[in-house]
Formats: C-alpha cells, structure tokens, sequence
C-alpha cells in the first residue's frame, strides 16, 4: 500500500503550492477573458482587465460565479472550448432549481481522476482493494467520477450504481468488496435491510472502508456507520459544477483536503462576501485552477464550512475543509433563526431511543412559523405506557431547543413510515408561502 | 402472568386493519384489545392466544412492538368486584398504570392491568384469594 499518490506535489511546502496558485489564477484569468463572452462581459462590467491580476491576494477583485450563471446560459453558454474539445457532458441532477450542464475536455476528466486517486490513496485504498460504486451512474457524477478514480489507483471496481439492495449486499458477500461508496442515507437503508436477512456487514463482509457523500452528514452519524457495519467511514466532497467528486478526508478523519495546486479555496462571510480568518465558520468558495472547458471564477457553492491552512498529521501540506456543516441552500430560516437539517441530525444521533430517519415540516401558522420534526420510533424507545412516549417526544424536544434555540414540535412515527431514499435524502418540507 | 402485545401506532387510517389483517394471515386470535390514543399516536394493546407469535409476525412486517407482562385477574361480573380489586392493590401502594376489562361467555370477567410492582401485586391478590389468569386461561377463553 502506497502512502502518497504525487507526494511531491501532497506534500509542497504552502509557499511553493501559493506561488503555483499565483501563477495558475493569473493564466486562468486570461483564459476565460480570451474564450468565454460571459466571462469577458463580467470583467468588464466590474472594470477588471485580465492584467489587473498579478498575485494570488488580487483575486479577491474578481467578482464571483454564481449557480444561477449557469443556469441562465443553460446548456453550454459558459464554457471555454467549442464541442469537438469536449468528450463528456454531465447534468446535475437539479436537486435545488434547473439543472445544469458541465462540460469535460479530455484534460478535465484526467484532472478530476488524479484528485480521486490521490484522495483514495490519502484513506488507504488501493490496488488490493475492491470497491463498491452504489452511487448512482449516468449524468449524475457521482458514480462515473468514483469509477475512474478508484480504477486509476489500481483498485478493482464494481459499478453497482444505486438500488437493487438485495443484490448489491449478495454481490458484497460473494465477491468480496472492501470499499463501499454511496450516500450515507443509503448505506444506512442498505445496514437495515442486510439486518433484516440476517446478515452482518461486520461479521459476514470483508467492508472495511466506506465514502460516503453527495450528502451533509454528521460526525454522530458517523459513529453509528462506523460502529453498526464494523469500518472506517469517510466522508467525500464535491459537485457536479466542480466536475463531481473531488475530494476526501485522509485517514486522519480531520477534514478533507482540497488539492490546492487544483483548486482555490476561499472561506468568506456571505453576507459581505470578505474573507473570513482561517478557521472561521464561512461560505465556500472555489476557484478551478486547471480546469478547461468549464472553469469557474470564484464559484460561490453555498456550502458552509471552515477552512484549514495548517499542516494535517497525514503530512499533507493542502488545505483542508472541515466536513461541510450544510449547504447556504439547505438552510432553513424559522422565526429569523438558521437552522440546518445536519444539526437536528447530530442531535437525534445522540439520543438512541430514537431512529436515525427524520423529516423537518414547517408550517407558518397565524403569522408565526412552527417547525415539526417527525423521527422514527424505534423499539430501544418504545414503551407501552403513553406518558413513557410523551416525555420521550418532550426529552428530544428539549435536545433540539437547546441546539437550535427555537422550539421545536417533536412527533414519534412508525419505523419505516418516512421516505428512504437512494440518492440525496430530501429532510425538509417547507409549507410557508414565502 | 400474561403476556400483552403492545403496539406503537400512528394515529392514521388503516393502522388497525393492517394489524388485524397480519393476524388473521397467521391464525392469531385476539382475546382482549384496546387503544390508548394521545394525540398523534397511540398504543395499541392487545392479550391474544400467542403472544409470541403475535410479537415476531408484527416485528417481521416492521411495526414496533413489545411483549410486556401484565396481570389478569378474574372477578365475578358483579357490582363492586372491580372497587374490590383496585382497593386491594391501593392499600399495598401498588399503582395502576392502565386497566381495561372485557366479559366472557361465563359470569366471569376480566380485569387486565399493568401495575408498577407486579411481585407485589400477585402476593397481595393471592392473598386475597383473587384468581389470576396465566397464558393457559388465556388459550381457553
């Protein structure tokens, strides 16, 4: 087993990696100004010209890229290369609004291979090992990026694509799958439905790692998959504008590194869009260095993480994100209070009388906004007296208060009654008419 | 002592007749039943012919349900024989924490109840000379 993919490049003092981004930011500048009509309109509407850009601390005069500017130049109004340079399109899966078109130069996908080969190696998988792919594959990116990055690192794969659970946990069981990747929602419905046949991932599986993404997880609820199916679980990041996934926490579990002669990573406040001090609580922010046929200029992702400039016990020198906490998206805002699914998440893991299944409703009601989180009961909680179940549903109500500081309804369902899903576990109903 | 089936529900059309219809599928006959219901969910609860039985066929379709232990005592089905019972327990400290009764084909009737001390409460009604119920009466009602 290898340690490092390129160590040269994971483990480039910061200064060397800062000065490459330098250099990288101020090409890319010229590039998209000489080949995108959107890019150029934008510079020149915010008065930058591409020889305003000298160093690495000027980008912040760059104005930002937004999900909607894709959106609006749907499909390819964005790109830099005219379609005989391009040899794949992928399309999100428009999770949040319209979806959105990206587009890979050959250059592109080897570029977003070598980024999952160096994040497999980071967490130990290799050639020995055989992988798992239940991410869904077709234009979703999560199962053809993972498929070509575990296949460069010498790793045997196995393209399950999502659902089919049954044959996916026979598959594991005959062939031998140490390395699982899906959403963790999925592999959670996939513990449960190999219980339910009397099966153990711990004692009857060779599972010895899982990446789990495409999904806001908690660290609780990592424990419980790590516990409950006997492995490492570690968590997986990127998005399909990015090209897919592109990153993983080491095996350090401390956050995931951003490979930075790749990418350029800003944590800034969103509502002033400045910088945040390095380990701030901020919105992320990306900068694609190297990619060709869709780079993205101060991408605002919307995702809500901090960010991490000092070197990982791995002996990585690249920044790290820690996990991300939820997506700006995501966010739901009640009675003027943020509150975000990961965090009622992270509290319902630590009660175990209750399920890890729950669904946010809020309703407004006379003006005033009610939120309602339903959890499923499980049979550790459930007793036949009422009041046992009552003070149950208070004991949760009041764990969630003291984290989200706004009342909450707690309501017990029946286990099995909520939606499970196989790609992108969908929490929140929202019912007010904002 | 009985078994009792104890059942978590939500309060939603057709729960019941799911239970029932899953019972009726393996040959489980119910002898007493009743619901507490507390706004948004209830507990359904149930004494029937096998218990144990009862408990794997609702565990197997996904219903989240328990077996407890609970106290069936026979009364005559006359005026004043419930009074009797709940004095009898009241007067040792024993709390009722839920009770429900049906009647037979014979004069008798039948008091099921969760008590806070079950040791306690089978001493004290023996010692009353109040007849408990076991699975057996149960199978035969």
């Amino acid at each position: 087993m290898i340690e490092y993919w390129n160590p040269q490049i994971e483990r480039m003092p910061v200064e060397e990696l800062k000065d490459i981004q330098g250099e990288k930011l101020c090409n890319l500048v010229k590039y998209v100004y000489e080949h995108s009509p959107f890019y150029r309109k934008r510079f020149d509407d915010a008065g930058i010209r591409p020889e305003d850009i000298k160093s690495l601390d000027d980008v912040t005069k760059l104005p930002f890229t937004y999900k909607k500017d894709l959106r609006d130049t749907y499909p390819t109004g964005m790109f830099c290369v005219p379609n005989n340079k391009l040899v794949r399109f992928h399309v999100s899966s428009g999770t949040t609004g319209k979806p959105t078109v990206v587009g890979y130069t050959d250059n592109d996908i080897k570029a977003w291979t070598t980024s999952l080969a160096r994040a497999m190696t980071s967490i130990g998988v290799g050639r020995d090992d055989i992988m798992q792919i239940g991410y869904g594959y077709g234009l979703f990116t999560g199962g053809l990026g993972m498929h070509y990055g575990a296949e460069e690192t010498g790793c045997t794969v196995l393209p399950a694509s999502s659902g089919n659970t049954d044959r996916q946990i026979e598959l594991m069981q005959d062939l031998g799958t140490t390395v699982i990747g899906c959403t963790p929602s999925y592999f959670l419905f996939m513990i449960e439905a190999a219980k339910s046949a009397g099966i153990s991932f711990q004692d009857d599986t060779d599972l010895r790692v899982g990446v789990f993404g495409a999904e806001p997880w908690s660290e609780e609820m990592r424990k419980r998959i790590e516990e409950s199916a006997g492995i490492k679980a570690y968590d997986i990041f990127g998005t399909s504008e990015l090209s897919g996934p592109l990153f993983t926490e080491c095996r350090e579990q401390k956050g995931i590194h951003i490979w930075a002669d790749q990418f350029l990573v800003e944590v800034i406040d969103p509502g002033t869009g400045e910088p945040v001090p390095n380990g701030e609580r901020g919105e992320l922010v990306i900068t694609t260095l190297v990619k060709e046929a869709l780079p993205l200029i101060r991408y605002r992702i919307g995702d809500i993480t901090v960010l991490n400039w000092d070197e990982c016990e791995c002996g990585r020198t690249h920044p790290r994100i820690m996990r991300v906490l939820g997506r700006a998206d995501d966010m739901l805002i009640v009675r003027g209070i943020n509150v975000f699914p990961g965090q009622v998440e992270s509290v319902l893991m630590k009660i175990p009388e209750v399920g890890e299944h729950f669904m946010i409703i809020v309703d407004r009601i006379n003006e005033l906004d009610l939120m309602k989180v339903q959890i499923e009961m499980t049979d550790v909680g459930f007793s036949d007296k009422v009041n046992d179940i009552i003070n149950l549903e208070k004991k949760v109500a009041s764990a969630l208060k003291g984290v989200l500081n706004i009342a909450v309804k707690v309501e017990l369902v029946e286990h099995g009654s909520l939606p499970r899903s196989m790609g992108k576990a969908k929490k929140v109903i929202d019912n007010r008419k904002l | 002592m009985i078994k009792q089936i104890s059942l978590f529900a939500e309060n939603k059309p057709g729960r019941l007749a799911s239970v029932s219809d899953k019972f009726k599928g393996a040959g489980i006959n119910i002898r007493a039943f009743t619901i507490a219901e507390a706004g948004d969910f209830g507990i359904i609860r149930m004494v029937v012919d096998d218990p144990d039985l009862a408990h794997k066929v609702l565990h197997d379709s996904g219903f989240t349900v328990s077996e407890t232990n609970v106290l069936g005592v026979e009364m005559e089905d006359v005026p004043g024989q419930l009074g009797m019972i709940a004095e009898v327990l009241g007067e040792k400290d024993i709390n009722i924490d839920y009770a429900y009764a049906f009647v037979t084909r014979t004069e008798k009737a039948f008091l099921i109840v969760r008590v806070s001390d079950i040791r306690g409460a089978v001493k004290v009604l023996g010692d009353a000379k109040i007849k408990l119920l076991d699975m057996s009466d149960v199978q035969n009602i």
